[in-house]
């Protein structure tokens, strides 16, 4: 791969569910907030404060050492208008960019194209997940999806015996040959190839890894150690995506969103150690969000389906800090009982595109978005 | 050869007017003669429903799955992989790619299976008459905002899709067609619903509010009159519009992959002799889905379109769990199972839009292929599923297998699947690594069952199955 090392990359980590913002970025001493949360409220006692206004659930201790760093930046009401409350549409439009129509393209699989237009390099983009995120898929854009452990991705992973396995694959690659005439055999043939391909370079990842990291034994820090692994190996990936979730608290929330939040925060935490321990960190940049926030007062055992959330970006590169403002928690400024969202979640895009991936912002997300500063 | 012939017919067949079938099935069906299997799929009432009480019983949940997924799918998957009434599925299955409904806005599933069950009890009947179902269905009212759609107000959203994508297509209908037929629509609502939780787990119901209604004259595809919504899908249906967009859908679903819908007004049909064939007995019969599938099934263009059609998702993972069997109970990871369409791009119940599913070559991308072989290789490979096993035995009572013999046995039952000679050459030579096979040792019957195993997996493997 010729890829340079040092070319920016970006990570999404993907909060599927729909996280609740006021136990997420806790407004502690705001009265509203006990108010609203007699049920699934964090008490002060066990609040991590970042500063005089807010603090974070106990269960991210470890991105609270990335905040004392500098390094995190706590995006504030992110969202949209009208925002639809429904898990899948919601999805949706983060994905696609596109809140008033159903979109078809996601915002970087179109960063992929940009990138390789020709498909000189079929991992410009790896994802951690059950399938294909729309955010990835753009017609004719290779996309690696690994579902289960690296070691194992490729086609037919239960043939094993190492010997029958390079046979059969060569096998397929021959059966996959491109052929003259009908259209839609040709297209199978170039995305069989095309994947075929892309296990092929990705294999090597495992075999070159070394670490002395420990990763938690949670289903989100294999992925992301999946991700150091194929960052490490210099493949010339530059779009990571990964999930984990669910967020959906409607009934349980204490303890359940404490049990996500340690997964996701301890899971980062080995990752970005790891990159660091090979020097590999200052090129990574990690983007969480999730597709809403959740509703301000709860039900009693968990809190239903809201508008605006937190986004955060976090790397070596990043100047930590708030940005946009906490939306209001008074009754009179919430939305059918939700914060109100105030920050476009496009500016957020806008700006990793433009400050960080390098790539024009405006045919991406569709027009111009405010610039955000967490990214020099 | 004859009886070959026979038996690959009906595989193809059984495989559009419904999700494949096992060869002892295949067996019975030849038997009992080509037309008269087409009998009987059109007459589904002939047949048991699927026995929807044990699924409760292993899966309560799955009675009014609420908003989230995957209960919705285990309800939808049970019926798919259970039904004795193949086309009453793939007829339902079809609506639902023509009536796109999902669960991205509904949210609500118990809505959405209440209208698969009305595409299956209504779908092989009068168009005419499922068309006004669908414009009383509560699901479809919310989807398409009809709710919203006020005699002082109106709202354009069903009135146009009943248009462009259920009934006529673009270039049929002028603007002003489409606000006269929301006008019309004016008024059909359903009652208001009681929220969810905590109790509200009732179905919506359809409401008329004469009120709300526009009563005054409206002028709709050159016809006068103080047109209801019925009045509207009575002209609708008499367009000739109506007949080839109908019968263009049937047979992009049927017999072969045509361009996109939206192309539909700009391509001419690939077989527009078969299109007419269709919108005549459509006419004739009075918009009759039966008599236009008998016929469509009885076709030479029917017959001869093997192989002509990329399967869906859904098509790859209910064959290949009705192919090797086992999975008829409700057991531990159906949740996970129903939702392997969805890994494939087509998420049941939820399709990306009111237009639905791009179908055909846009099935196909580099995660989605990979999902599709590797479910259904998995499955092939397991020795212990009870349809595998049957493909086992059959080879097994053919005695020792050369290399040829492995190939074109798997290859024939696994459909029979027909493979251009370059695929069949790379087949040929990898069971000519394994030499000849045998079941007449204990040893050598292991051998042999994990190669039949392996081959099926590089069958499946091939570019030419993802193809019905």
């Amino acid at each position: 791969m010729a890829a340079t090392q040092k070319d920016p990359v970006l990570v999404v980590v993907q909060l599927s569910g729909g996280n609740d913002y006021l136990n997420t970025v806790i407004p502690y001493n705001n009265p509203l907030y006990r108010d609203n949360r007699p049920a699934v409220g964090i008490p002060d006692a066990q609040v991590l404060p970042i500063d005089k206004n807010y603090a974070f659930h106990p269960a991210m201790a470890p991105l609270k050492k990335v905040w004392d760093e500098g390094k995190l930046a706590i995006l504030h009401g992110t969202g949209y208008t009208n925002s639809p409350r429904s898990h899948f549409r919601s999805m949706d439009i983060w994905h696609t960019c596109e809140p008033d129509k159903v979109g078809t393209e996601g915002w970087l699989g179109r960063v992929a194209r940009e990138y390789d237009p020709n498909k000189e390099n079929v991992i410009t983009v790896v994802s951690f997940g059950p399938s294909l995120f729309r955010a990835l898929a753009v017609p004719g854009v290779p996309v690696a999806c690994v579902a289960g452990p690296l070691e194992k991705y490729g086609f037919l992973p239960t043939v094993q015996e190492r010997e029958l396995r390079l046979k059969v694959l060569d096998r397929f690659a021959r059966m996959y040959a491109p052929v003259v005439g009908s259209g839609v055999m040709e297209y199978l043939g170039t995305t069989g190839l095309d994947s075929l391909k892309g296990a092929d370079v990705l294999k090597v990842a495992p075999q070159r890894y070394a670490s002395t990291v420990k990763y938690p034994d949670t289903p989100i820090a294999r992925k992301l150690q999946g991700i150091a692994q194929v960052h490490l190996a210099g493949l010339g990936s530059r779009i990571f995506y990964c999930d984990h979730g669910s967020f959906d608290t409607h009934a349980g929330q204490n303890p359940g969103h404490g049990t996500l939040w340690s997964a996701v925060a301890e899971g980062l935490d080995a990752f970005m150690m790891d990159l660091r321990q090979h020097d590999h960190a200052d090129n990574v940049l990690v983007l969480l969000f999730s597709e809403f926030g959740r509703r301000v007062h709860d039900n009693g055992s968990g809190t239903d389906h809201g508008a605006a959330g937190p986004a955060f970006v976090l790397g070596d590169k990043v100047k930590g800090g708030h940005y946009g403002d906490y939306p209001s928690l008074k009754a009179e400024h919430l939305v059918q009982g939700d914060l109100n969202p105030s920050m476009d979640f496009r500016s957020i895009y806008s700006t990793i595109l433009e400050k960080w991936l390098k790539v024009s912002s405006k045919p991406i997300v569709g027009r111009a978005f405010e610039q955000l500063a967490f990214l020099n | 050869m004859a009886y070959q012939d026979d038996i690959a017919l009906m595989a193809h067949l059984m495989r559009r007017a419904g999700f494949g079938a096992r060869r002892d099935e295949l067996e019975a069906r030849v038997a009992k003669g080509y037309e008269a299997t087409v009998e009987e799929l059109i007459h589904p009432e002939t047949q048991p429903p699927v026995d929807v009480y044990t699924l409760l019983r292993y899966h309560p949940a799955a009675l009014l799955p609420g908003g989230q997924p995957p209960m919705g799918n285990v309800n939808y998957m049970y019926h798919l992989v259970n039904t004795k009434r193949p086309l009453e599925e793939k007829v339902a299955l079809f609506w639902h790619h023509v009536f796109a409904t999902g669960n991205s806005k509904v949210d609500n599933y118990d809505q959405l299976l209440l209208q698969i069950n009305l595409f299956r009890e209504r779908g092989m009947g009068d168009y005419r008459a499922l068309l006004v179902e669908l414009a009383r269905n509560p699901t479809m009212l919310f989807w398409l905002d009809n709710n919203e759609n006020h005699g002082t107000a109106v709202n354009e959203n069903w009135g146009r899709e009943l248009l462009e994508l259920f009934s006529l297509g673009v270039g049929s209908y002028t603007e002003k067609d489409v606000r006269e037929a929301s006008r019309a629509f004016t008024g059909w609502t359903f009652e208001t619903k009681i929220p969810r939780l905590p109790y509200g787990r009732f179905p919506w119901k359809f409401e008329y509010r004469a009120e709300d209604h526009d009563d005054g004259e409206k002028e709709f595809l050159g016809h006068r009159g103080r047109f209801n919504g019925e009045d509207i899908i009575n002209i609708v249906v008499e367009q000739p519009a109506c007949a080839r967009f109908v019968c263009r859908h049937l047979y992009n679903f049927f017999v072969a992959d045509e361009p996109q819908v939206p192309a539909w007004s700009i391509e001419s049909p690939s077989d527009p002799k078969a299109i007419d064939t269709l919108t005549a007995t459509f006419r004739e019969s009075h918009y009759d889905i039966r008599s236009v599938l008998r016929v469509l099934f009885n076709s030479s263009f029917f017959k001869n379109a093997r192989f002509q059609h990329m399967k869906s998702p859904a098509e790859v993972v209910v064959g290949s769990l009705r192919l090797v069997g086992g999975y008829e109970m409700p057991r531990p990871g159906y949740g996970d199972l129903s939702m392997q369409p969805s890994y494939m791009g087509q998420d049941l119940l939820n399709p990306p839009s009111v237009e639905g599913w791009h179908t055909g070559q846009e099935w196909i991308n580099s995660g989605s292929l990979m999902a599709r072989i590797n479910f259904v290789a998995q499955l092939v490979g397991d020795p212990s599923l009870p349809g595998v096993r049957a493909i086992i035995d059959r080879l097994k009572a053919k005695g020792t297998l050369s290399p040829e013999q492995l190939v074109d046995g798997c290859l024939d039952l696994l459909g029979p699947v027909e493979v251009g000679a370059d695929t069949r050459r790379e087949l040929v030579d990898q069971a000519k690594e394994w030499g000849q096979i045998s079941w007449d040792r204990e040893v050598s019957a292991q051998t042999a069952d994990k190669r039949v195993g392996e081959m099926l997996q590089l069958i499946v493997a091939t570019r030419e199955y993802q193809f019905a």
